[in-house]
């Protein structure tokens, strides 16, 4: 249901005024015609008895960038690992609802985590690799997967460092520590990481907020390329981040039972200059802490 | 998904669900001996646990009744004196240690509190046997009483350089702040607030010092008889059971028992008692510190 | 009238304030005295152990530490090779048992026993380090051996028993006995050190693993046991310095037999224990120096061993807070 805005009202000089409040270009080009990649229906996550999720809806598309946002402490992290189900590692977390990757229903009984989380990759906030070299870095989740030949890892290592735009960094080093790294090289590599499974969907949890801007720009450019291959959701914190990089915006916020809940989503250039919702547009224009 | 890892997935399943069980087996391998240990001990010993074990001297072999009067006595002798010995040395020392955590005094008193609470229990009897025992030439509860001060020191050092530095290092500033000295604010302000670690750390030291039979050996020595003169040796729990075990009596064996209980029940009393007491002080101090 | 003087100049405030100055001198000299006495304590026991084995030092030199001739009776030669050796094998038997039993139980309490079950389950482990040696030896002479160890070692010997190290005859007090029984004593040193290291490492290790796809045992297995390798290590040594010197337990179910046998399941002798079973029958000087040297070496061999422990738990600790760096 949509009231009227006084963005609608005025389409062409809201959006002119919002785009100059974000002080930064809005991504326009989200593909409507994208399959669905993930149907979130109904989701709720309670911690014991109290629930952080209220029936959360979402649709996330295939080849496209997805971000989530809203103030902090709405849930957006809480809503990132229900979608490959680390929020199982919290012994008091429980989930109901849907959350339909493809044809599966990651939350039905008996589904294999394992197997979950090899199609649903996961870069975290604060850069976390193995201390061990570069090379066994990348190589750890193809070893799980019983690829032991140094032919065939030695391929796949290099691939996936690559696709994360760090290959020419590392090439000479790769048997060198993974700490020894710079904090947006060390990002990179946790990406690359990801990559190594093959997974079908890359989930990164404010994956530049520890970073600098220039490595934060790396990183912003590294997702545009990898979303030809892959199914990118972000949880950002950062408005323009989410304006410059996303097709696609998802709106949180806490209701006053201090549960998410999804305000709206939609393509990214519509959220950011004719929003359907008021607290959407208040948030989005700042009049929202 | 090709059958190669459909199999792969199922043998990496079996063996998660493998190890994680031999993990809590582990565990219980690891607990069942307390258990074990505890059940024997009060099996074993509590048919001969009567009003007199406490207030009787041992009888002579083959003599039925009889009990523990002179080890009981002996052990307050030689504890008392070791705590009497170690607790103040100790308690200042940790205060040093926690209130200096850079200089380089203190840091060498960590160090070698570490060091002493790594050696060797009976290599601490032959340390106090050159020094007491040989130029005295007799075995007395003095030099009992001297070696479990030497084991008894790291402990209390290590518990009170803890607990001072749980207290709040506002509450230090707000008396320095009013004027007061330092000695007057450590004994004021920051004893008091420590003061159960302190306690507990005393506690655990008494524990550890009641248990210990290889260092009476040669310095309190064990005495049939009643005795109340430190120069004279003296008979301890720890070293009566020791004794009791390896004869080939078997009424003493039993009495081996039943003083191990009695030992036992001493030691983990104290134990429980002073971690619940750490524990409450812990979750305490941490909530003010916030 | 009120004279407006300033109370810090008021003349008996003043001697308070000197008091107090002086208090304070005399507070801080009381407690470097003590902190001192840690110093002086253990130079005086290198110090006394030193001077009263000169005879023994003087008399057989280095080669005491490899002749496995014991003979105080008749020709009064001295080898502490047979207390080394057996100091060892106990050591040893005791580390093969207790580290995977140990380790193992850490990860289950650090990585996977719930909330509800791991203090209650952590507070008896370490009530198995409260309880007094002479309880566990009286034990293991009268329950432990009976009832595990003696079936064991006949099992053992009759069908491994062409094997030099089981070797018969069985009687109760054997080398085998004192390692199993020093691995129940070591339990809670290698569990309670290495819970504490698992427990230190960043979540955040986990989180990768597991968002890889990686199964819980692998995660810890790959991840998590490398990451906290040099700790676990250090509460390894630190089980084996206790191990090396535990006397009275070892003392009543070793059988103190100069046995020189490769059998485990012979009696057999430790450094400690000899200490402990010959210390006071030791009638002449020579043969008390001896002794006493026999402790010496003990001194410092828990010393280094406690030392290298103990730099490695530390090195565990530094890394995980220099990690971060971004």
């Amino acid at each position: 249901m949509s009231t009227q805005t006084s963005a609608q009202k005025d389409t062409g000089k809201a959006a002119l005024m919002m785009t100059m409040q974000l002080m930064s270009p809005i991504k326009n080009d989200a593909n409507d015609n994208a399959l669905l990649k993930i149907e979130v229906k109904g989701l709720n996550v309670y911690y014991g008895k109290f629930r952080a999720l209220n029936g959360i809806n979402l649709d996330v598309r295939e080849n496209q960038i997805t971000a989530i946002i809203g103030p902090s402490g709405c849930g957006k992290s809480t809503l990132l690992r229900s979608l490959n189900r680390m929020n199982d590692l919290i012994p008091i977390c429980r989930a109901e609802g849907e959350i339909i990757l493809d044809k599966d229903n990651l939350l039905a009984p008996g589904m294999d985590v394992v197997d979950i989380r090899r199609r649903v990759g996961m870069v975290f906030q604060r850069p976390n690799p193995f201390p061990k070299s570069i090379y066994d870095n990348v190589a750890y989740g193809p070893r799980l997967y019983g690829i032991r030949r140094k032919a065939d890892l030695d391929g796949i290592v290099e691939k996936s460092i690559r696709q994360a735009a760090l290959w020419d960094e590392v090439k000479d080093k790769l048997q060198q520590s993974g700490l020894s790294l710079s904090g947006g090289q060390q990002q990179r590599l946790c990406i690359a990481r990801a990559l190594a499974v093959e997974p079908e969907v890359i989930l990164m949890d404010e994956p530049a907020s520890a970073l600098d801007p220039i490595s934060t720009l790396k990183i912003e450019e590294l997702m545009q390329e990898l979303k030809q291959d892959y199914t990118i959701v972000i949880v950002t914190h950062n408005m323009q981040q989410a304006a410059r990089v996303s097709d696609y915006t998802a709106m949180m916020m806490i209701d006053e039972q201090r549960a998410g809940r999804m305000i709206e989503y939609d393509q990214t250039n519509i959220i950011f200059t004719r929003p359907k919702d008021k607290r959407t547009e208040d948030y989005v224009t700042g009049r929202f802490g | 998904m090709n059958n190669h890892s459909v199999r792969l997935r199922a043998k990496r399943k079996t063996v998660n669900i493998l190890m994680l069980s031999l993990t809590a087996v582990a565990t219980l391998l690891v607990i069942a001996p307390l258990l074990w240990i505890l059940g024997y001990v009060i099996r074993q010993g509590l048919p001969a646990i009567t009003p007199q074990f406490f207030t009787k001297l041992p009888t002579p072999v083959g003599v039925a009744g009889g009990g523990i009067l002179n080890s009981l006595l002996g052990s307050l002798m030689t504890v008392g004196l070791g705590l009497a010995i170690a607790a103040p040395i100790g308690v200042l020392t940790g205060l040093y240690a926690a209130t200096h955590p850079d200089a380089p005094l203190g840091v060498f008193v960590r160090f070698g509190t570490d060091v002493i609470a790594g050696v060797p229990s009976i290599v601490m009897g032959i340390f106090a046997y050159t020094l007491i025992v040989l130029p005295q030439r007799h075995f007395s509860a003095f030099s009992g009483g001297v070696v479990l001060a030497f084991i008894m020191l790291p402990i209390i050092i290590r518990t009170t350089d803890e607990m001072i530095r749980l207290v709040p290092a506002s509450l230090r500033e707000a008396s320095l702040s009013l004027g007061a000295a330092e000695w007057k604010t450590t004994f004021s302000v920051i004893l008091p607030a420590a003061l159960n670690g302190v306690i507990t750390g005393a506690m655990l030291a008494i524990a550890r010092a009641a248990g210990e039979a290889a260092p009476m050996l040669f310095t309190a020595f064990g005495n049939p008889f009643l005795n109340i003169n430190f120069n004279q040796p003296v008979a301890t729990l720890p070293h009566t059971i020791f004794v009791y075990a390896i004869s080939p009596y078997n009424d003493w064996h039993a009495k081996a028992w039943a003083t191990a209980l009695v030992l036992i029940t001493l030691v983990l009393l104290l134990n429980v008692l002073a971690r619940l007491i750490i524990w409450w002080r812990t979750r305490l101090l941490g909530s003010i510190r916030g | 009238m009120i004279k407006s003087q300033p109370l810090s100049s008021h003349p008996s405030l003043a001697r308070v304030r000197r008091f107090i100055q002086h208090g304070d001198r005399f507070y801080q000299l009381l407690l470097i005295v003590a902190a001192l006495s840690v110093l002086v304590l253990v130079l005086a026991i290198g110090n006394e152990l030193w001077r009263n084995s000169a005879l023994s030092r003087h008399a057989f030199g280095w080669k005491f530490l490899i002749t496995s001739t014991w003979d105080p009776a008749l020709n009064n030669i001295f080898g502490a090779l047979p207390f080394i050796l057996g100091t060892l094998v106990t050591s040893i038997i005791a580390l093969i048992v207790a580290i995977p039993l140990g380790v193992g139980t850490a990860i289950f309490l650090a990585e996977l026993a719930p909330d509800w079950l791991r203090t209650p389950l952590g507070f008896l482990v370490e009530l198995l380090a409260a309880v007094p040696s002479v309880v566990f030896g009286l034990w293991g002479l009268f329950a432990f051996i009976p009832v595990f160890v003696r079936p064991t070692s006949d099992l053992l010997n009759k069908t491994l028993g062409f094997i030099s190290l089981f070797q018969g005859p069985v009687f109760g007090p054997s080398r085998l006995a004192a390692g199993l029984l020093l691995a129940v004593m070591v339990f809670p040193t290698i569990t309670a050190v290495s819970r504490d290291v698992l427990r230190a490492i960043p979540n955040n290790q986990r989180e990768a693993a597991l968002a890889l796809g990686a199964t819980r045992w692998e995660a810890i297995l790959q991840v998590i046991l490398p990451y906290g390798a040099s700790g676990l290590l250090g509460a390894i040594i630190l089980g084996l310095g206790r191990a090396l010197g535990e006397t009275i337990a070892v003392t009543m179910v070793i059988g103190n037999n100069l046995d020189l046998s490769a059998s485990l399941l012979h009696p057999g002798y430790t450094m400690a224990s000899v200490i402990a079973n010959e210390f006071t029958e030791a009638t002449f000087d020579l043969y008390l120096n001896a002794l006493i040297e026999i402790g010496l070496i003990l001194f410092i061999t828990t010393l280094l061993i406690n030392l290298l422990a103990r730099l490695l738990i530390w090195r565990v600790s530094r890394r995980v807070k220099g990690e971060v760096r971004l």
